[in-house]
Parts: structure tokens; C-alpha cells; sequence
């Protein structure tokens, strides 16, 4: 029997990490500010979680307008969504398992 | 890793979505408050429906604008401003509990949840109030109880999308009355008050008991 342990992926074992993609696996997109009240967060930590996850190809950023303001909005990419299920599945697993 | 673990972080998944795709300050004291508000302008509006008091505020120049078909009659007359009242407070009532409970849970008031509620809940009772005056012009006032509870209804199923699910229910009950009311027009006071009244208090008291209760 495989452990599930294993399928459980790295990149989401900060809880900021996995709000972050709980919260974008239901809206199309987020923007920078929405996330930061969402997790009740710094600028700067928000900033670095959202790096890692970039860096992993998890997420992806866009950068618009609203008039003269800058707006950075982001969204899952279909492996991040992938993944994210992956780990939801292994996570219920595991809790099957103990039971 | 800890035998907790994988329980509290499914926990912190499924709230994490719900935060964000819904508004869930939405405080059942607000139910109870708003139809607290809509029963008192129901007592205070029945003289009125019932004909033992004079409808216009001034009778000859509600007269006239009537017979004219003026639309501007409706401020003449009491029921008007009875509801307006009773809309008001409603609305501000059932606002600062909101606004209390979501300062508790530390969700700002006005975010994205919050717009996507209201713009939801606004179209359908946009459009229910312009239907509500040509019926008033019209003067098919057996319609005016049942209309205002069919869009309120929709309204609920619509926003029950972007706030708690529950309300889909208060949709329901709201839609039910509407129905039955229109087979027994003549009695909207009292489809009114158990929709707008009776039912915010029940659907208020069983989210208040479910959710907020300490």
C-alpha cells in the first residue's frame, strides 16, 4: 500500500499557501488587495507566498489598470489546479486511512 | 506528521473558499431586526389598507395627480411613506448587526463578496420596484402584496449564491406566500407581514441559533 503521505505536495504545507489556492480554486480571479484582507496579512508576507507559488507554476499573475492604478490579479494554472485536487484527494486519504 | 493535520487543513481549505467566493457576515439578528421593523410598518400601515384611514396625505392634489395618471400621486399618499420608513430602518437595522458581527470575524464589510451580494440582490428588486409603481398607476392594488414577495423571493434565491446558502430558503417560503396570494388578493397586509415580518424573524432566529449563538 502506497502512503499517502508522499502524494502530499510540498508547495502547500503553509496555510497561507493553501488559502491562497482554496480561495483562487473558486474565483476565475483575485487581486493582490482581496488576497491580503482574505488572509489578514503583510504586503511582504503575502508577496513571498505568492512568489514561491509562482515559481512553482501553480499561479499565475496578470497585470492590468483599473485607470491609472495598478491592478495585479491571479489565477490558478490548469497544473496548480491539477495539483491542488491532488492534494485534496491525498489529504481525505489520509484521513480515511486513520479513521 | 500530526494525526490532526490533514482534518484542520481540509477545515482551513473549505473556509478559506467560502471567505472568498461568499459574504458570510450576513448576522441572523439582522433577519430579526428587519422583520421586527417590516411587522410594526404592517400594524402601522393596516388603518390605511383597510380603508378606516384616509389614504392621500393631501386628498385634492393626490386626486388630480391620480386622474392624471401621474406617477408623482404615490407621494402623496401614506402607505408611501409608511413603507419607505419601514424599508429604511429595515435596512438600517439589519446593517449594524451585520456590521457588528463582521467586525467580530474580522471580514471587511465592503470587499468583493460583499458588491457581487448586493448588486445580485439589486437587480431583481430594481426591476420589482418599477413593476410595483406601474401596478400602483394601474391601480390593480391586489397585486402590490404578492409582486413585492415574488422579486423580494427571487432576490433571496438569487443572493443565496453569494452569502450563506440558507437564505435560498427564505426565497422559498417568500415565493410560496406570493403564490398563495395571488389566489387570495385583498389580504396582502397579511401575506406581507408573514413574509417581510414573520418569516425574516424565524429565518433570523434558526441562523442566529445555528451560527452566532455563544
Amino acid at each position: 500500500m502506497n502512503n499517502p503521505i508522499e502524494n502530499l505536495n510540498k508547495i502547500f504545507d503553509s496555510r497561507i499557501r493553501l488559502g491562497i489556492m482554496s480561495a483562487l480554486m473558486v474565483n476565475a480571479e483575485i487581486n493582490f488587495n482581496d488576497l491580503k484582507e482574505l488572509m489578514d496579512i503583510t504586503d511582504g508576507n503575502l508577496a513571498s507566498h505568492i512568489k514561491t507559488l509562482e515559481e512553482n507554476s501553480v499561479i499565475k499573475v496578470q497585470k492590468g489598470f483599473i485607470g491609472k492604478k495598478t491592478n495585479t490579479t491571479y489565477s490558478l494554472t490548469k497544473a496548480g489546479e491539477k495539483a491542488f485536487r491532488a492534494h485534496i484527494e491525498a489529504l481525505e486519504k489520509m484521513i480515511r486511512q486513520t479513521k | 506528521m500530526n494525526q490532526q493535520q490533514p482534518l484542520e487543513d481540509l477545515q482551513h481549505i473549505k473556509k478559506m473558499m467560502e471567505r472568498s467566493s461568499r459574504f458570510i457576515s450576513l448576522s441572523g439578528l439582522s433577519g430579526i431586526a428587519a422583520g421586527t421593523c417590516a411587522l410594526i410598518g404592517a400594524v402601522v400601515a393596516y388603518p390605511y389598507v383597510q380603508g378606516r384611514k384616509d389614504l392621500f396625505i393631501d386628498a385634492v392634489k393626490g386626486f388630480d395627480l391620480a386622474r392624471a395618471g401621474d406617477y408623482r400621486m404615490i407621494l402623496y399618499t401614506w402607505l408611501f411613506w409608511i413603507a419607505a420608513v419601514t424599508f429604511s430602518f429595515a435596512v438600517g437595522t439589519a446593517f449594524i448587526f451585520t456590521y457588528i458581527r463582521s467586525k467580530k470575524e474580522h471580514i471587511p464589510l465592503w470587499g468583493t463578496t460583499a458588491k457581487r451580494l448586493m448588486i445580485n440582490v439589486a437587480i431583481p428588486l430594481l426591476v420589482g420596484g418599477l413593476f410595483l409603481i406601474k401596478l400602483i398607476l394601474a391601480n390593480v392594488t391586489g397585486l402590490i402584496a404578492p409582486t413585492s414577495l415574488i422579486f423580494y423571493g427571487l432576490a433571496l434565491v438569487n443572493a443565496s449564491k453569494y452569502t450563506l446558502g440558507e437564505l435560498r430558503y427564505l426565497g422559498y417560503g417568500q415565493l410560496v406566500l406570493a403564490v398563495i396570494n395571488l389566489w387570495f388578493t385583498g389580504y396582502g397586509i397579511y401575506f406581507w407581514a408573514i413574509g417581510f415580518g414573520l418569516l425574516h424573524i424565524i429565518y433570523g432566529f434558526v441562523m442566529w441559533y445555528r451560527y452566532e449563538k455563544v
